[in-house]
């Protein structure tokens, strides 16, 4: 028992060191060249316009499921004017950045471990190499770049649309008067709300892109290796999200 | 061309490369063989940089390749062309665009140079019309000669074949290693061939060299193999022909 949470944790440690070397290679190779500018576009559509519409019907039911709740908290105090500006405050510090992060994990983060993973196993990696293509600054450097880029743009929609979720259901099924609804959320919401929000999802989108091609790029086997480096991935960079989420509130936000 | 010498690596406990010494000269077609798991692939790796050796030393040209960091390794595998077991094409890219990508990385050729460079491989490996295809829609001898086109794109100086003909039926089998032959005539290549069929070497190899036990035992043109007296060499050879000739010898 002891051994096997002693071999855990070295694990632990490992692919933590192995992540953030992974990481730093992937940034330093900004710089080289030459340039994968087509690279980053198209991976910035991969990880953020084909996730729109996912990320839309998340933040879209848990911006209306967030002010059904919280209407429900506030009418016991009689506080149901704040109710606009709980929802949006609720959304842009926290259910935004890390609900869109985590449904980028799910449909581009374990996708793009599945194609390196894949490459990996068989031998297109080394392909790379043999041909004098530096496989770290062709295929990590552009897809870290995407996600700095469209985490935060998906989180902005998620934002958008999440409080326009729980607008309509503060004013339709629980009649909240709209100017009410929206003159409590201008007083309650700063910009640095919505900011604090942003940047984290910029963090978010580096730490998954970082784990998903790490586990890729390090993948052994054949077609199970492939399976296990996705499953890990997608486990790491979901509860790793979550974690960084309350370490990055507490200490800036 | 090329020169080994010394080489050693072990995986683990485990010692695949006991003291390689091997030279491989200008302009020849060179197999390396021996039994399955004696380190064939392991050796080929070495020589392009993919894996490093525990010691000894690798000399392409005037530079020890063993020496080199990652970057300078970049500037000599661009004269390396390696040709994987099972082609190791992007199967994102059609056929053409995995043999157009070496040449959009590398050189900075118009549009319509690169189509037409493209197009000259493409039917040197007699696989134009397969152009369009991607990888997954490819039959295992095409997808090794749309490999070979992309290896040959860079006008590399050597070529190194991990068993270019594993797998493939006998017909094909002497298909690819006279198109192996032809290019090599064509583009004045260096050919080093992974490989276990002795039939195949003895008909197509300038040089045959033999690994066995993590060393290579003899060196030589396929006839001075054939009477070589090393007993491993001798039931290697033997076992091989009594197979080819439907167990007769």
């Amino acid at each position: 028992m002891i051994a096997a949470l002693g071999r855990g944790f070295i694990a632990l440690l490992r692919d933590s060191g192995g992540i953030f070397i992974f990481f730093i290679k992937a940034f330093l190779n900004t710089f080289t060249r030459p340039v994968r500018f087509r690279l980053f576009l198209k991976h910035i559509e991969f990880i953020g316009v084909k996730s729109w519409l996912v990320v839309s019907l998340t933040a879209l039911f848990s911006g209306m499921v967030t002010a059904y709740q919280v209407s429900h908290a506030l009418i016991k105090f009689g506080g149901q004017s704040v109710l606009g500006g709980v929802v949006a405050l609720t959304l842009t510090r926290e259910v935004g950045p890390v609900l869109t992060a985590i449904v980028v994990v799910a449909r581009a983060g374990s996708a793009i471990t599945a194609e390196i993973a894949s490459m990996k196993i068989t031998e297109q990696i080394d392909a790379l190499r043999i041909m004098a293509v530096n496989p770290i600054q062709y295929l990590i450097t552009p897809r870290l770049w995407a996600a700095v880029v469209a985490l935060p743009l998906l989180t902005a929609m998620a934002d958008f649309i999440g409080i326009a979720g729980g607008y309509v259901v503060a004013t339709f099924i629980l009649g909240i008067d709209p100017g009410i609804l929206f003159s409590r959320m201008k007083e309650m919401v700063e910009l640095m709300d919505v900011l604090s929000g942003i940047f984290k999802s910029m963090f978010f989108g580096i730490f998954i892109i970082s784990v998903c091609t790490y586990k890729g790029f390090t993948t052994t086997g054949g077609a199970e290796g492939v399976g296990r480096a996705t499953t890990q991935a997608v486990v790491i960079s979901s509860v790793g999200v979550l974690i960084a989420d309350y370490i990055l509130t507490t200490l800036f936000f | 061309m090329v020169k080994i010498i010394n080489l050693k690596k072990k995986f683990g406990n485990f010692v695949v490369l006991d003291g390689v010494n091997l030279e491989i000269k200008e302009n020849s077609l060179t197999f390396i063989m021996g039994q399955s798991g004696a380190g064939k692939s392991v050796l080929l790796k070495h020589i392009v940089g993919l894996l490093k050796p525990d010691s000894g030393e690798i000399w392409f040209e005037d530079k020890n390749i063993v020496k080199l960091s990652e970057k300078e390794l970049q500037k000599i595998r661009r004269k390396i062309g390696f040709l994987f077991q099972e082609g190791a094409l992007f199967d994102s890219m059609t056929v053409e665009e995995n043999v157009a990508f070496p040449l959009k990385e590398h050189l900075k050729l118009k549009k319509k140079d690169v189509e037409k460079k493209v197009e000259e491989l493409l039917s040197a490996v007699n696989l134009l019309d397969a152009r369009k295809k991607y990888p997954s829609e490819l039959s295992g001898g095409m997808k090794k000669r749309a490999a070979l086109a992309r290896t040959l794109a860079l006008n590399p100086k050597v070529v190194l074949f991990d068993e270019p003909t594993t797998g493939l039926d006998p017909i094909l089998q002497h298909t690819i290693l006279e198109l192996i032959a032809d290019l090599k005539e064509k583009y004045n290549l260096t050919c080093i061939i992974i490989s276990h069929d002795l039939p195949l070497a003895l008909k197509f190899a300038d040089e045959i060299a033999f690994l066995y036990q993590g060393k290579i035992i003899e060196t030589g043109p396929p006839e001075e193999i054939l009477k070589s007296s090393h007993p491993f060499i001798k039931r290697f050879v033997e076992t091989a022909l009594i197979n080819d000739k439907g167990g007769e010898l």
